[in-house]
């Protein structure tokens, strides 16, 4: 045990050296090679100037170049090839996937997703943002809600495998929605399995973690509602449902977008759940799953997997155009 | 007020209370499940729900008695005595000597068997045997009971999978994992961030919008083409294409249109005045960003520093694709899946490992919740 830790120590201290000699090398190269030795050198400082943008951005761009841009267009060029990447096959992988009933399960089922998760996030994370805001223990009660953001998805997955747990018919129960169930004389059940509503018990794991996170987007933005707006409204007669609905909603529908879109996205790369909880089985698979699945299967197929992956990047472009128009005008704004 | 709408008002605080309330709970207790469940004793934890932890519980149990070897004579008797229960505060309700009729006697009764010897069992375990005959027996009697089970809990179910399931050492993969794919891209963040604040270079708001666009590409458009390439280049210079590094790296490459996009809106929001009357002093860039901007940044450092830290400690995808599974390369969400998958119905093992796994994300969850917060918010609301 102290050896390897030892070990991850000493990989750990190598791989942040690395990028810290970088940086104060190639500055202190710079400055070296440019430094004005007798007075000021207005040629040699221009130098440097343009240079050293290019330092500080080198490692960045040339990241985001390998891990993001080129496999961009790598992807899609695997997608017209056969599962080595060796022949051309035109579109014979978007044909077999929309023939395929796994893509097509897969696809209708990222659907349900898509609608169900971040509508009920949205929901429930404004009710408890208002709730909280009413009582003295809201903080702790936002807190506690706010918490299951901190588990990885596997380790949800765990949590509500255990909550669904199910065994015989003649046995006690220790999952406890059967418990729960059984409290109602209803019959105990193998929730995971269920045809048709167990995507909805998957579903339940992401909500769960997510709603924290819109819960507290929407309390910092209802706070920033100006208190005489609110006031006003009162004092007009406006019950609380009023309030609500007229004023609240239509304050912070900027934000619910956000949020919004933040959740989609989420919920379109949604994968670590479905594996762990039934790998795809049982009418449950989901688009970024079968990508996985197809990745490795058969030693890989890269072209079907490409394919399934371009599904993905394709529902994100739309929000991809939305942010960037919207970064663009609040640039013009600054 | 009339006294009519004072009513509904406070009928309406009640309201929001205990919906608040039944909301709070619903959203916890899953995870005071599994905490409960990996602390209890792991006979008990298959047999009943977790909620039960806190009662007594009765168990069917049995327990052989002594052999003839342990006999000593006594006044022309024959005794045979000792404990059936270990020291841990079980106590006997009944018991018998037949499975089917494990009521046939109350404890601290004596049974009278049908050699005519006397048997005598108390609360605590404590028995007696007396024969007017030696006993001949090499095989103790089998002596069924009910017993009264305290709640009992333990660190026994923490010991085993850290031991023996190798849950230990993938807890420190998953360090070494996490503590340079956080730090290395918020490095190369913040040096890029103050670039695109700061500097003045071409292609400047071209480059940025990029990285804006690139804030959603999702994960999956990388993985077939990075496994490839990582698969040839360990091949043509002959090593592993699995490793640290390139788990590292690729993290970063995930990581970094977040982190730019943090940094520089923040970097960007520090006042001018500031940056350019250093500038005036004499300060290069490199001294401006590390001596001035980098500590006025700490606040947004910060934020993305716990964003990062969660995302790689708790992501699965990633660690699947560019590690091995072998036990100096498995961190712990893999383990935890492979262990659902290996393990699924031991309750014990799977409860007490997720905690192990969700226990550090936690514990900076809770200490550093304010910047968290403050990071998710300035992404999010609109100014």
């Amino acid at each position: 045990m102290p050896g390897q830790l030892l070990n991850a120590l000493f990989a750990v201290v190598f791989g942040i050296g690395v990028c810290v000699l970088y940086y104060v090398g190639s500055n202190f190269l710079l400055e070296r090679i440019f430094m004005d030795q007798d007075g000021y050198s207005i040629s040699k400082d221009r130098w440097r100037r343009a240079i050293q943008p290019w330092l500080f951005l080198a490692p960045a761009l040339l990241l985001l170049g390998v891990y993001l841009v080129y496999p961009v267009y790598e992807t899609i060029r695997l997608s017209f090839f056969n599962f080595g990447g060796f022949d051309f096959v035109g579109f014979k992988n978007y044909l077999w996937a929309f023939e395929n009933p796994d893509f097509q399960q897969a696809i209708l089922n990222n659907l349900q997703w898509l609608v169900i998760v971040p509508t009920l996030c949205v929901v429930f994370g404004l009710l408890v943002a208002v709730l909280a805001d009413r009582v003295s223990w809201g903080t702790i009660a936002k807190s506690l809600i706010f918490m299951p953001m901190a588990i990885s998805f596997v380790g949800a997955s765990v949590i509500w495998k255990f909550v669904y747990d199910y065994r015989g018919p003649d046995i006690e129960q220790i999952g406890s929605l059967n418990a729960f169930v059984m409290l109602f004389g209803a019959e105990p059940q193998a929730w995971i399995t269920l045809p048709f509503w167990n995507n909805f018990f998957l579903m339940v794991i992401l909500i769960w973690i997510q709603t924290g996170f819109a819960m507290v987007i929407f309390s910092a933005a209802l706070r920033g509602i100006p208190e005489e707006t609110l006031e006003a409204a009162r004092m007009d007669g406006a019950n609380e449902m009023q309030i609500f609905f007229k004023i609240m909603i239509p304050q912070i529908i900027g934000t619910i977008m956000v949020v919004w879109t933040t959740i989609t996205i989420i919920v379109l790369k949604i994968f670590d759940i479905v594996l762990a909880m039934t790998n795809g089985q049982w009418n449950t698979e989901v688009l970024a799953n079968l990508m996985f699945d197809w990745m490795f299967r058969g030693g890989g197929d890269s072209g079907r997997g490409s394919v399934i992956a371009l599904m993905i990047m394709i529902a994100v472009i739309p929000i991809m155009v939305w942010n960037i128009s919207k970064f663009r005008k609040e640039e013009e704004g600054r | 007020m009339s006294p009519l709408s004072v009513k509904s008002f406070n009928f309406g605080r009640i309201l929001n209370s205990t919906g608040l309330l039944v909301l709070v709970l619903l959203w916890i207790l899953p995870t005071v499940g599994l905490l409960v469940s990996s602390l209890r004793d792991k006979d008990e934890l298959a047999l009943t729900g977790w909620w039960t932890a806190l009662s007594t519980s009765a168990r069917n149990e049995f327990r052989r008695t002594g052999i003839s070897e342990d006999q000593v004579e006594i006044d022309g008797k024959y005794i045979i005595s000792g404990k059936l229960l270990e020291p841990g505060g079980k106590i006997i309700q009944t018991f018998s000597t037949n499975f089917r009729n494990l009521t046939a006697y109350e404890a601290g009764a004596t049974a009278k068997f049908k050699d005519g010897s006397l048997f005598t069992l108390q609360e605590n375990g404590d028995y007696v045997w007396i024969s007017d005959i030696p006993f001949k027996h090499n095989l103790g009697k089998r002596i069924f009971y009910v017993a009264k089970v305290p709640p009992t809990f333990s660190l026994d179910n923490y010991r085993e999978v850290l031991a023996s399931e190798g849950v230990g050492q993938s807890f420190i993969n998953t360090m070494r994992v996490t503590i340079p794919a956080t730090v290395i891209p918020i490095m190369i963040a913040s040096f890029a961030a103050y670039a695109f604040a700061w500097m003045k270079f071409p292609g400047r708001q071209f480059l940025f919008v990029c990285v804006v666009g690139l804030l959603v590409v999702p994960l999956q458009m990388s993985l077939i083409p990075l496994l490839s390439m990582y698969n040839d280049i360990g091949n043509y210079f002959g090593f592993v294409a699995k490793s640290y590094p390139g788990i590292w790296l690729a993290h970063t490459g995930f990581g970094l249109p977040l982190a730019i996009y943090l940094l520089r809106n923040y970097m960007g929001s520090l006042p001018r005045e500031i940056i350019e009357s250093a500038r005036i002093d004499g300060a290069t860039h490199f001294q401006i960003f590390t001596r001035l901007v980098l500590p006025l940044s700490v606040p947004a450092l910060a934020s993305f520093c716990i964003f990062q830290f969660l995302w790689v400690w708790n992501d699965l995808l990633v660690a699947l694709v560019f590690l091995g599974k072998h036990d100096n390369q498995i961190v712990l969400t893999s383990k935890l899946r492979e262990l659902l998958g290996s393990r699924g119905d031991n309750w014990e093992i799977l409860t007490s490992s997720a905690f192990i796994s969700i226990i550090i994300p936690l514990l900076v969850f809770f200490t550093l919740q304010r910047y968290f917060v403050r990071g998710l918010v300035t992404g999010s609301v609109k100014s």
